[in-house]
């Protein structure tokens, strides 16, 4: 027990500290990375409430894909962030005082709040599932109960990634680029021509 | 030693930490729209966290499946978001918020 509070603690501060160095360093590479950091605190965590595919896919989808992405477009783009970071200390009083508030706000709901939940409310009990792995009993709902929901996701998948595409794709001038079918439609009579040259004339 | 006892709302005040932040971070960065957006996967990350908790906390694993749900929709809000971003950045060589609003029409 004491063991598991010891890790809830260290991946908690390290969490909060890190996505605070997230929202407040000047160059946003260290931001995205520190951002990483955080991810994988989650994960941490997400495995000690015994989360662990949860956990796999919070590494494998943020770290690998959206983190990698958000490092792209920083490092892509060539933009002068010390001017855009000039507003930061004007707002800092106020953003202060609307986050004491609200975390305020939040505690006293969660503090005053004793139970959460009738315990007849459940819908998914772990006990359905014997000892099944976490992964194996995710799976086992995902793909019978919540099939629609699942290629819904899909499909929201699909089209960001229609529309990521068609959004960044331009034509550029003076590129010459492949056309496939023009290739094809070519035919010996239109492309080669058979002339007679006479002497001392040469050809047109 | 209740300090050492880690419950449903250890988890929940983390969370509410981790939202707040979130949002300071958009108040802070009103200019810069890379940084909203890693707030922004900051808050979602933040709910997450919530439901994985109370998925634990119940013994009920519908949390966990629709964190599933949130990641893939947390996904593909970055990738558009980030697509955008690249358009606006050739348009106007600028990610600035203030900015954006001359694009309407």
């Amino acid at each position: 027990m004491i063991i598991y509070s010891l890790f809830f603690y260290i991946f908690a501060s390290l969490l909060c500290i890190s996505s605070l160095i997230v929202i407040s360093v000047k160059n946003p590479v260290h931001s995205v990375l520190w951002l990483i950091f955080s991810f994988f605190n989650a994960a941490g965590l997400f495995i000690l409430v015994g989360a662990e595919f949860l956990a796999m896919t919070l590494v494998i989808v943020y770290v690998g894909a959206v983190a990698v992405l958000f490092l792209f477009v920083v490092m892509m783009l060539n933009i002068n962030f010390t001017k855009i970071k000039e507003a930061f200390h004007k707002n800092l009083p106020i953003c202060i005082l609307i986050g004491l508030v609200l975390l305020v706000d939040l505690f006293l709901i969660i503090s005053k709040s004793s139970s959460f939940v009738q315990e007849n409310s459940k819908s998914l009990p772990f006990s359905n599932f014997g000892d099944l792995t976490n992964t194996h009993a995710i799976g086992s709902v995902l793909y019978t109960n919540f099939m629609p929901i699942f290629l819904i996701a899909g499909l929201i998948l699909l089209v960001a990634m229609i529309s990521a595409i068609i959004l960044t794709h331009r034509k550029r001038e003076n590129v010459k680029r492949q056309n496939a079918s023009k290739q094809f439609s070519r035919s010996v009579q239109d492309s080669i021509e058979i002339v007679k040259v006479e002497v001392g004339k040469g050809v047109k | 030693m209740e300090y050492f006892e880690i419950g449903i709302n250890h988890f929940l005040i983390l969370s509410s930490i981790i939202f707040v932040i979130g949002i300071c971070g958009i108040f802070l960065n009103r200019k810069s729209i890379i940084i909203i957006l890693m707030s922004i996967e900051l808050m979602l990350l933040a709910v997450n966290i919530n439901m994985v908790a109370f998925s634990s906390h119940l013994n009920d694993l519908m949390g966990q499946v629709f964190t599933m749900f949130i990641l893939t929709v947390a996904a593909a809000e970055a990738a558009i978001g980030l697509a955008i971003l690249v358009v606006f950045y050739r348009k106007k060589n600028s990610i600035e918020v203030d900015d954006i609003s001359e694009l309407n029409g």
